[in-house]
């Protein structure tokens, strides 16, 4: 099976396919959906958010097809995502009315509603655990059973705010805050027509919300190492479930309600701006459990709107060069055959030697 | 989740036919102002971005279940991702391929324009990386779209002129821009500068699709397309001059260039492979009818 570009690409391609599904077929326990599904949360999450489609199943069956490949799970889900009718635009998901899992202010010690730590990986000293290895399943339902009834009976006897106000609100009613001029306008799509430049903010945070986790993560970070401006303070941190509503199709002015999703939001306090008084604000919203991508697009998301000369203040730079898809597709690209373009670099090369030794 | 993927799962020709018309607003577009880059909501496809999905979208929204389709890579019909490109669009759509690029109705290609001229019910789909031609002048879109706003094309002739200081020659290697209708500087796509002048008075349309960059843009029949040069240093295609074809004996066509890893030899074969197989079988035919 060789990689003739001449003849027998079909063949080629045939036996690679089968050849793929020989590596993804690995070992002789079989791989349920369920299973990744429940267990891989912070993985389809990810695919989820990179992809812009809220699919958990479809994200678990996408990893199954691709050997666990971040990169090609997004591309499955894209592709799929291509082919659905846009049949209903949902009415605006308030972060206020999250269902509320997990909280946290690095501004404040005390917030009105509290602090929740909830699931997070923050404090837990990363030791390799050997004894995963070969845990007991029926060990751990029974764990789990029992620490749920254990938690229903505490929660009974002290309810947990489950909806909180805004940490942020209350340095707004102050005066705190930088001032911006509401903007109603009817949010830009980008994946419905390219992206408008100069990009409003919607477009902005529409492309940095579905943009590659680690991308925007390397650009916060040489945002507030030096190569920016920011110096951010976590003014909320929180992560929970929002109810998505659609107009109803036939009572007039009545929401519908078609489910609920995960998201994590962020408000980023992030000093304020030559000539400004009050603290400007980057927000970070992004689709599952994913501190780190909401608070890295937080930081853009102020970034963008400062004249620095950084790189983190150049939109195009920021915005184009970011998607999963996109970016993955085009290095990827280069594995194709060049032989043309490189023939008539090689005839520049030599019409050049040539005139040089005559 | 109980359902299966199957190819009755999509729609014809894949993307929805909403998708599809909007697609075909920004060709009519195109066609109306030959060279400038009409901007468009691209699709994700199950083929990568980068890998000819520009091209793709516009022979998905183009075809029909009649059309006869050719797709090549390079001038080959068999490279492997124009047969990958061509087993998606066969497997949503069901029409038939050709390698004849007489027989063909719509060419999807990558940095090739066929050998054979091509009449005017016939469209040539080709595949673009980088639509702006200005992107080494300034790397930003807000800047190079106000710059063919204005026509202030000096910052391309001054690359062109540096490319002639360092280099001895004015001439991209492939993808060397052209001026459409005398309007609009324009990426003719990684094409060799053999393939330019095929742009210029042709009898067929030619479409460009950047799927990544999310532009289309067109050269309609019959419009003047001038590859940029110096009144001193005047356009030049790549120096084909004593080669021929090892296979149908071909001369003054492009060219692939091979060597014998054996005798260490360098030798050339048409790098339109449906071209020289056509020739090869009309010679077969014409050896038959002398005997």
């Amino acid at each position: 099976m060789g990689y003739v570009a001449v003849t027998g690409g079909q063949e080629a391609i045939e036996a690679s396919i089968q050849l793929l599904k020989d590596y993804r077929s690995g070992g002789e326990e079989a791989l349920s959906i369920e299973v990744i599904q429940q267990r891989m949360r912070l993985l389809i999450d990810r695919i989820m958010s990179e992809a812009g489609l809220y699919a958990p199943d479809y994200a678990a069956l996408a990893l199954k097809q691709c050997e666990g490949s971040p990169e090609e799970a997004v591309f499955l889900l894209r592709a799929y995502r291509s082919t659905l009718p846009r049949n209903y635009t949902s009415r605006t998901v308030s972060g206020e009315q999250m269902h509320i899992r997990r909280r946290i202010s690095s501004a404040f010690k005390d917030i009105p509603g509290g602090q929740v730590l909830g699931p997070t990986y923050d404090y837990v000293h990363r030791l390799l655990d050997f004894s995963l290895a070969q845990e007991d399943e029926q060990e751990l339902q029974q764990w789990k059973k029992q620490f749920r009834s254990q938690a229903e009976e505490e929660n009974g006897q002290q309810e947990l705010a489950d909806t909180a106000p805004r940490v942020l609100d209350l340095l707004r009613q102050e005066g705190l805050l930088e001032e911006v001029p509401e903007d109603r306008s009817e949010p830009c799509d980008v994946t419905m027509e390219k992206l408008p430049i100069p990009a409003p903010r919607s477009a902005v945070l529409q492309t940095l919300t579905r943009a590659d986790t680690g991308f925007i993560s390397g650009l916060a970070y040489s945002d507030i190492r030096g190569f920016g401006m920011s110096h951010p303070t976590i003014g909320e941190l929180r992560y929970g479930t929002v109810e998505v509503l659609v107009d109803h199709p036939l009572l007039e002015g009545q929401p519908w309600y078609v489910g609920e999703i995960e998201i994590t939001e962020v408000e980023g306090l992030m000093g304020s701006r030559p000539g400004s008084n009050g603290i400007g604000v980057g927000y970070g919203c992004v689709f599952g459990r994913n501190d780190t991508k909401a608070i890295a697009m937080a930081v853009l998301d102020h970034a963008l709107t400062l004249e620095d000369t950084g790189p983190t203040s150049d939109a195009e730079f920021v915005l184009l060069h970011g998607d999963c898809l996109e970016m993955n597709g085009f290095i990827s690209h280069l594995k194709l055959p060049h032989y043309v373009t490189f023939q008539s670099k090689l005839d520049g090369l030599r019409s050049q030697k040539k005139e040089q030794n005559p | 989740m109980t359902k299966k993927t199957n190819q009755t799962d999509y729609n014809f020709a894949f993307l929805d036919e909403g998708s599809k018309r909007e697609i075909r607003r920004s060709i009519l577009h195109a066609i109306a102002v030959p060279g400038y880059q009409v901007p468009f909501g691209s699709r994700e496809l199950p083929i990568g971005r980068g890998w000819g999905t520009g091209g793709i979208q516009l022979t998905m929204s183009l075809i029909g279940p009649h059309d006869k389709l050719k797709v090549i890579d390079q001038g080959n019909d068999d490279s492997v991702n124009a047969v990958s490109i061509k087993n998606l669009i066969c497997r949503t759509t069901g029409v038939e391929t050709t390698t004849d690029t007489a027989e063909a109705d719509i060419i999807q290609s990558r940095h090739r324009v066929p050998e054979e001229p091509l009449r005017e019910d016939q469209v040539l789909v080709l595949q673009v990386p980088q639509p702006e031609p200005l992107r080494g002048v300034d790397p930003h879109e807000e800047v190079t779209r106000q710059l063919h706003a204005d026509g202030e094309y000096t910052g391309i002739w001054v690359n062109l002129f540096e490319l002639l200081l360092t280099k001895g020659s004015p001439f991209r290697g492939a993808d060397h821009p052209v001026m459409a209708d005398g309007r609009y500087v324009m990426n003719p796509s990684p094409i060799p500068r053999y393939d330019n002048p095929k742009l210029h008075q042709a009898q067929c349309l030619y479409l460009f699709g950047a799927g990544r960059e999310k532009k289309i843009y067109a050269i309609p029949p019959h419009t003047d397309v001038v590859s940029l040069a110096f009144e001193d240093h005047p356009f030049r295609q790549e120096d084909l001059s004593g080669r021929k074809c090892r296979l149908c004996g071909a001369e003054n066509v492009f060219f692939d260039e091979l060597f014998d890893e054996a005798t260490g030899q360098r030798y050339y074969q048409c790098s339109d492979t449906g071209y020289c197989q056509k020739r090869r079988r009309q010679q077969a035919q014409q050896r038959g009818e002398q005997q």
